[in-house]
């Protein structure tokens, strides 16, 4: 399944009941030299737009918000040694976590690349 | 000596310092300076102990296994070293220190000199309070002053700094509705609000939403009306707000809030703008705190720690926390936890072991006393006079989003639109700031705003100063404009330091003074 999108500039690639989560490029690039990520634990429950994690840059330190609702099942804990990774590869080996979905009816309300990147223009 | 964790060296090495270096790393009188740790011989001691009789330990074995490990310094060579590193630093003592959100005014010495009086410095919270009259009138009257100043009904003293009170006046508005049996849960905070009422709110075990900011700058009255409800518990708002500019929904907001049954609570850490102008207490605000370190002088290195006592309405004054100063019959006591049945009930518990920040209670009234009720009405125009002359000195060069909504109050805010297609960014022209002798501005806050410049000036300076920093800030966005972007990314170059790597500095932190390998070898 292709990969969707937040407002909030969170990405999300599902595959079956479960996902895995992380933040845009163009987040990355906002926030700058990510120096420290808080990641969830496994087995915690977040929910749709709540927060999940948070993100620490050399200029401020943000939430990051559940794509959609469910629990977590594994954190990306390659980002506790190197939490730069967030900036040289956002939407690969810098991913936050792993969950498993509570309702994939949510994911109807995210944005496809196309839609994420038209999105972008308007910022 | 090491450079271990000091990725910048001194000297004539960074680019932009083409001069010789010197023998000592000092350029005349601006003094390099080693850490203590370099300094000083972890061998040596400045002072003579007489050895340790022999004792039997009382400690259990905890007793410590090795050296602790601090460098020994003669008395005099301590003295140099801060005196030293002092000479680097830059205070509001030395210039103009424009940075937005802290009013950074000049501490007059008349305070400084109350403060150190011995019936004030030198006496003791538990001391008999038949002993201490003085202090608690000082302390009375300064009460008394905050009230009149915000219309209020009742000031708690003792919260030592801006969130501290917060903490303090979302905890009496948790009382008041624990009191009427209401378990709202929800506190509203505009996006133009203080980054800490958040927080203060989320440690309160509030849920927080935030309520956007309209194109002027203000909190979006209709998206505020629209949320308030039942599970309200509270709406926390700045005002004047981190944009620089003064809520004029106030009262409606205020009213509202009220009608659906919540309270209202105000950070006043803006309050140097409307000091004397406008009382909180007609806005409708429940609840707010006064940054004395900030609108009564003594401002962060001024001279002493933060105070931030909390004015309460009506409503709230029951649940107000101990203690507080009390006069009957020319007597004066504290209110404190034996003595508040028959006074104060209801109060929600207290907030510190003893009454507050003594030295500051005496340099806010100290600074209330000298400038006169007419005196602090002028500081508040003054304040927002200057801030209106920067903006309106500086809104052709750089890009100021609300200067055509009108005048700002006490700071003025500029994006950092007129940087793009430079090269350089809100930082770099932080940075060159510092070369032209000053302390930047605030950048990168509010978030409202892309890549913010908030300049606060303050009442303190003159017309001359002010057109000489303007006219550097002017400068520097010429040269940015013109191509100097990359001069400006290696700024500061004048600095007792270059531009120092945050990145690596977060990433792998040296938070421990190590010695230096050759050392460590000899050692083992």
């Amino acid at each position: 399944m292709a990969r969707l999108y937040t407002r909030d500039h969170e990405w999300i690639d599902v595959d079956g009941e479960t996902a895995t989560v992380g933040i845009t490029d163009y987040a990355q690039g906002q926030l700058g030299d990510i120096v420290f990520v808080e990641l969830p634990e496994a087995g915690r429950k977040v929910v749709k737009g709540g927060e999940a994690a948070v993100v620490e840059s050399v200029k401020a330190a943000s939430d990051v918000y559940a794509p959609v609702s469910g629990t977590v099942t594994e954190a990306n804990a390659a980002l506790a040694d190197d939490p730069s990774l967030v900036n040289s590869a956002p939407e690969g080996a810098g991913w936050f976590f792993r969950m498993a979905l509570a309702d994939p009816s949510e994911l109807a309300g995210l944005m496809d690349a196309d839609a994420y990147r038209a999105f972008l223009a308007t910022l | 000596m090491t450079r271990e964790g000091r990725p910048t060296s001194p000297g004539g090495a960074a680019p932009g310092r083409p001069h010789a270096p010197t023998f000592t790393g000092n350029r005349a009188l601006a003094l390099e300076e080693p850490l203590l740790f370099e300094a000083g011989r972890l061998e040596t001691s400045g002072v003579d102990f007489e050895a340790v009789p022999a004792h039997e330990s009382r400690l259990g074995g905890l007793a410590r296994k090795a050296p602790i490990g601090l460098p020994g310094l003669a008395e005099g060579e301590c003295v140099r070293h801060f005196t030293r590193l002092s000479r680097q630093n830059y205070a509001i003592d030395m210039g103009l220190f424009p940075l937005g959100s802290c009013t950074m005014k000049h501490n007059p010495r008349l305070n400084e000199k109350m403060a150190r009086l011995p019936g004030f410095a030198d006496i003791h919270p538990l001391q008999p309070q038949d002993t201490v009259q003085g202090a608690l009138e000082l302390m009375h009257r300064l009460q008394d002053w905050l009230l009149k100043l915000t219309g209020m009904a009742a000031v708690a003293m003792s919260p030592k700094a801006g969130a501290h009170g917060e903490l303090c006046g979302m905890l009496a508005i948790r009382a008041a509705l624990d009191a009427r049996g209401d378990a709202r849960k929800v506190v509203l905070v505009p996006e133009s609000a203080h980054g800490t009422n958040p927080a203060t709110a989320a440690f309160c075990g509030f849920a927080v939403e935030s309520i956007p900011a309209n194109i002027r700058g203000r909190v979006d009255l209709e998206a505020l009306l629209a949320r308030l409800g039942p599970d309200v518990a509270a709406v926390m708002i700045t005002n004047p707000n981190t944009c620089g500019l003064f809520e004029p929904d106030m009262k409606a907001i205020a009213d509202a809030v009220h009608a659906a049954g919540g309270f209202v609570y105000c950070d006043g850490a803006n309050f140097n703008a409307i000091v004397g102008r406008v009382r909180p207490g007609d806005l409708g605000i429940d609840a707010m705190h006064i940054n004395l370190h900030k609108t009564f002088s003594t401002p962060h290195g001024g001279g002493g720690p933060g105070s931030g006592p909390v004015v309460f309405s009506a409503a709230l004054a029951p649940f107000a926390p101990l203690p507080f100063v009390e006069e009957e019959a020319g007597h004066l006591f504290l209110v404190e936890e034996e003595n508040a049945a028959a006074h104060h009930a209801s109060a929600f518990g207290r907030m510190v072991a003893f009454h507050g920040q003594m030295g500051m209670f005496v340099r806010a009234l100290a600074y209330m006393m000298s400038h006169g009720a007419d005196g602090l009405r002028q500081v508040a125009e003054d304040a927002v006079l200057n801030a209106n002359y920067v903006l309106r000195r500086l809104e052709d060069v750089l890009s100021a989003p609300y200067a055509a909504t009108g005048p700002c109050m006490h700071e003025a805010l500029f994006s950092d639109a007129f940087l793009d297609g430079t090269g350089a960014t809100t930082l770099d022209f932080a940075k060159a700031l510092i070369d032209e002798g000053f302390h930047p501005m605030t950048v990168y806050f509010p978030l409202v705003v892309h890549g913010a410049m908030l300049v606060e000036p303050t009442e303190t300076e003159s017309r001359a100063r002010l057109d000489q920093f303007v006219g550097a800030m002017r400068a520097l966005a010429a040269r940015a404009r013109e191509g100097g972007a990359g001069a400006m990314k290696a700024a500061p170059i004048h600095a007792p330091r270059a531009r120092l790597d945050e990145t690596r500095a977060a990433r792998t932190p040296i938070l421990v003074w190590q010695p230096p390998a050759a050392d460590r070898l000899a050692a083992e």
